[in-house]
């Protein structure tokens, strides 16, 4: 079902556009040596190009050219052999040159789209506009003396991308849904950390509400919205104020905001009217960037294997679920971990643990796949010793919450607390004459026709052997036994 | 004869036989320039001192046996290049106390090759004019006078230091950068050479920028070998300029007295201007007789939109100062004056440290950028632009190169033209297509008016055959045998 704001007139439908800022991996900025790093001592990673001294000229860093091209791809776009390089002109502190470099009129990567899915299952193709390089500006700090700003230009040169989408989501939860797959897609090329929190992934983020039908009304840009849960957030607080505006009878005013968590509102940050014109015009410092098409060839050829295709892979090669692999390759690392635990085993059991046990200990160790307590090596060594019947499905929790305790491997885990199964056919017997001598009664319902206590009888025996005994000769002692 | 008469190819002459040193050759020209420079202001900063360094570390590599191309020459260099440790101020109140710890490419491979710099030259603000009337240190003085005046003459611009100096014989040679002919124009205004070569032949690094897609360096010298042997030092391919060209530097001195038999020189009619004097006209029939006589085939080509030149270029240049100037904004470079908030500041800042002429222009540039006027300008500009470099690239298909006069008219007077600057942008109009086009172009004295100020004659190449343009501008050097003399001069009683 469609997503829409229910007013006070009737129903309205959103519409939904995001420009995505996403600061490269590089080593250097894109236009100076200087490095791009995150952190740092303020204006210690700034060359004089950054800082525009004069006669300081730009020159390409094709290692940032690369990564365009990379995401370009990994977004099924069009790569735009000759791109150009614009001049975006306005005046701030934070802003030595007074221009910024970026890509208006020619982008180095065009028409592309990226599939999201729906909690529901549903799937749905978002349109992305464009991707352009560009300059990232200097930060601005405001609060550390009373009256004077002080000027960081760590970040002052560092590439950007800045990935445009159609205005083609319609809820809140297609714009979460949006950027956290341009996310995942991000970060498998390597391209961008996806760091929302340290600022390397920002979204502005556009709005405007319509009747069902209608063509587009006047939009609002919220700049700057940094976690996925604030565009959601934002999302639904400005069309809501814009609904109720349109349903008092007022006009929308085209203009950019801000999104306040706290109150969980947009404001106003500047109108239409203070507008900068931006006095765009080519770069007159660099010639228009122009790619070989073997060189993007190769680029592409190079290309890891992205979340869908993964997905797909992950369905037909390990039998596991479409939904299971959707969990999975969520996450590059994930991902690789689970490859490494269902290589050569069960695959539907690997996914089974990953998602459940292993997910569980990490959540409650506050753990991450990266310094998890127990490595895909680890856990696919317990999985060997269910496989091979050294211990049982159930004796194998007990090991795994220990590898996670002391970090041990499976094998030491069960050579130190002998929790080897049993498969001494006397053992189990015994052990099943004494369950059946104790429930007496049980066995005397079953035999009056009551079969599903069987499993009871397995359960038993297992458990008066310590949980140890090899639950298949159970099985098979206990039928042969009740047979009689 | 006196060391500063010397020619630089003489002067590395005299150095290379011992007849000197170099010590003794820059001390002469430290003196010339103390007694000189008071009056005609064609240096900015002498910097006396670290000259005689050099000049004593080029004895010392003389003296071991080694020399490169320009070991202990002394040299000015256009307070547009910005060198490590030395103020460079690009003639703007805004850059006053601005020292890079930075060399430019271009002064920098003067240096490897052992030049001496004397100091920094004179200029109109940002390179921005064509009298040096715009200097914040104040108008540059024409070394030469008419006969039998005092009134005092510029020299042209935008550039008028490194010319003044070169004609006054304070330097040996200097470097310049033309933009819309502030190389070309202002030899022609004292009777000296110099070659504006083909844009990303030199390197723009370090080069404080006026209009990126049309500033080139290149250099001024009484001679056309004067200007080879600077040329083959300043040129040359720099990685970090992304317009500079990867290609070998020739031997452009060699180029000088090569034969010029069977070229075919072209002589665009557009050039020939209503208003043009008939001085300026004789002489440039004159030029084409020498050119004939050098056993050179003469060609009447057309380059229909010179006409649009002048326009294109007040367009196009402004937008992109517009923009490169931005960067002066008291933050960070010349005097801070304060406001109440940022743009305050911004806008005291610059009302302060920027002069008239260069305001204009980035009032200019900032319009025609403008959103509703960008496609009506500047985009227009950029049109008419290719269109000029096609009139070019035609006329080479059939012409080795042009001749044409350099400027309409001869120097005029201080103070002359300065209210309307629509009058005194027409100076450029013969030097501003070829630099719309990136092609190259030398100004080589031809001779001198009725009232005896030099007249200059403009050869135009193809891109990157400055070596034509050498081989053409020795014949006419020869021809013209311009050995007149300016008033104001090192030795001369003044």
């Amino acid at each position: 079902m469609s997503y829409e704001i229910a007013g006070e007139t009737g129903t309205w439908e959103l519409v939904i556009g995001l420009e995505v800022h996403a600061q490269v991996v590089s080593e250097a900025k894109l236009f100076s040596g200087a490095r791009a790093t995150y952190g740092g001592e303020p204006n210690s990673q700034v060359s004089l190009v950054d800082a525009a001294f004069p006669g300081m000229l730009p020159v390409i860093n094709m290692r940032c050219v690369a990564q365009a091209v990379r995401t370009g791809l990994g977004l099924e776009a069009q790569v735009n052999l000759v791109s150009r390089f614009d001049r975006k002109n306005y005046f701030y502190a934070d802003l030595p040159a007074g221009y910024q470099i970026s890509q208006f009129a020619h982008p180095i990567v065009g028409a592309g789209k990226i599939e999201i899915e729906l909690g529901d299952g549903s799937r749905r193709e978002i349109g992305v506009t464009r991707l352009h390089l560009e300059q990232d500006a200097g930060k601005s700090l405001h609060d550390q003396n009373p009256t004077r700003s002080y000027i960081d230009l760590n970040r002052a040169g560092v590439a950007l991308m800045e990935i445009v989408s159609e205005p083609d989501m319609r809820s809140p939860e297609e714009a979460g849904a949006y950027l956290r797959k341009l996310r995942t897609i991000l970060r498998y090329l390597g391209t961008c950390d996806g760091n929302m929190e340290e600022g390397s992934l920002r979204a502005d983020v556009n709005v405007s509400v319509r009747r069902a039908g209608e063509a587009f009304r006047t939009r609002c840009e919220i700049k700057n919205v940094n976690s996925i849960r604030y565009v959601m957030q934002a999302v639904e607080a400005e069309a809501r104020r814009q609904v109720s505006i349109w349903e008092g009878g007022g006009t929308v005013d085209q203009e950019t905001r801000l999104f306040d968590p706290q109150r969980g509102q947009t404001r106003p940050l500047r109108t239409k009217e203070d507008a900068h014109d931006y006095r765009y015009f080519p770069d007159p410092d660099l010639l228009p960037l122009v790619l070989e098409e073997d060189w993007v060839e190769a680029l592409k050829a190079d290309l890891p294997e992205l979340p869908d295709a993964k997905r797909v892979r992950f369905v037909s090669e390990y039998g596991i679920s479409h939904y299971d692999a959707g969990v999975l390759v969520a996450d590059q690392a994930t991902a690789d971990f689970y490859e490494m635990v269902a290589g050569g085993r069960d695959g539907r059991l690997a996914a089974n643990w990953v998602l459940g046990d292993f997910f569980a200990a990490l959540n409650r160790t506050g753990r991450t796949i990266a310094d998890s307590p127990v490595t895909a090596a680890a856990l696919g060594g317990l999985l060997d010793l269910v496989a091979d019947g050294t211990i049982n499905g159930r004796i194998a929790k007990d090991v795994f919450e220990a590898m996670v305790d002391t970090g041990e491997g499976a094998a030491a885990v069960v050579e130190a607390r002998g929790l080897r199964q049993v498969v001494d056919t006397g053992l189990i017997d015994a052990a099943l004459e004494a369950v059946l001598a104790t429930h007496a009664d049980k066995l005397t319902e079953y035999r009056g026709g009551k079969e599903k206590l069987f499993g009871f009888f397995v359960g038993q025996v297992i458990k008066g052997m310590g949980g140890k005994g090899n639950p298949a000769l159970v099985n098979d002692a206990l039928r042969r036994r009740l047979a009689q | 004869m006196m060391l500063t008469d010397l020619s630089l190819a003489g002067a590395l002459r005299g150095l290379e036989r011992r007849e000197f040193s170099s010590r003794e050759l820059t001390q002469a020209h430290l003196e010339a320039i103390e007694q000189l420079n008071p009056r005609l202001n064609a240096f900015i900063t002498v910097t006396g001192e670290q000259a005689l360094e050099a000049a004593e570390a080029a004895d010392r590599t003389r003296a071991g046996g080694e020399a490169a191309a320009l070991t202990g020459a002394p040299l000015g260099i256009k307070d547009l290049f910005c060198t490590e440790g030395v103020r460079t101020t690009a003639a703007s109140r805004i850059l006053q106390n601005f020292v890079p710890p930075y060399e430019s490419t271009v002064t920098a491979q003067l240096k490897r090759d052992g030049a001496v710099v004397l100091g920094k030259t004179n200029l109109d603000e940002f390179a921005m004019g064509s009298s040096n009337m715009n200097s914040a240190y104040g108008p540059v003085e024409n070394p030469w006078q008419r006969r039998g005046e005092v009134a005092r003459r510029v020299p042209g611009g935008a550039a008028g230091g490194p010319p003044a100096a070169v004609a006054a014989r304070l330097p040996r040679g200097a470097t310049g950068t033309d933009t819309g002919g502030s190389i070309r124009q202002p030899a022609s205004f004292c009777g000296i050479v110099g070659i504006k070569p083909t844009y990303g032949r030199c390197s723009r690094w370090g080069v404080v920028a006026f209009a990126s897609s049309l500033d080139q360096a290149g250099p001024l010298a009484r001679t056309v070998e004067d200007c080879a042997i600077l040329l083959g030092s300043m040129a040359g391919f720099d990685p970090k300029d992304s317009t500079s060209v990867d290609r070998p530097v020739p031997d452009y001195r060699a180029a000088c007295g090569c034969s010029v038999k069977g070229l075919r020189i072209g002589v665009p009619v557009e050039y020939r201007s209503p208003g043009m004097s008939a001085e300026i006209e004789a002489l440039w029939r004159q030029g084409v007789d020498w050119l004939r006589e050098a056993g050179c085939e003469i060609v009447d080509v057309s380059l229909p939109h010179t006409k649009y030149g002048l326009a294109t270029y007040y367009i196009v240049a402004p937008a992109e100062c517009s923009s490169n100037l931005a960067r002066y904004d008291g933050v960070r470079f010349g005097e801070r004056v304060e406001g109440e908030t940022l743009d305050a500041l911004y806008e005291r800042s610059r009302a302060a440290g920027f002069g008239p002429e260069v305001r204009r222009r980035i009032l200019i540039g900032t319009y025609v950028l403008s959103s509703g006027y960008y496609d009506a300008f500047y985009l227009r500009a950029q049109k008419v632009r290719s269109l000029i470099l096609r009139d070019f690239s035609e006329a080479f298909q059939r012409v080795d190169a042009l001749l044409t006069p350099t400027a309409p008219s001869a120097a005029f007077a201080q103070g002359e033209k300065m209210d309307d600057p629509v009058t005194m942008y027409l100076n450029d109009i013969f030097t501003v297509p070829a630099s719309m086009a990136g092609i190259p172009g030398l100004s080589v004295p031809g001779g001198l008016d009725e009232a005896g100020l030099p007249l200059g004659l403009q050869l135009l190449g193809r891109p990157f055959d400055e070596e034509s343009l050498f081989a053409l501008g020795s014949v006419l050097e020869k021809a013209a045998g311009f050995t007149h003399l300016p008033a104001v001069r090192a030795g001369a009683a003044s």
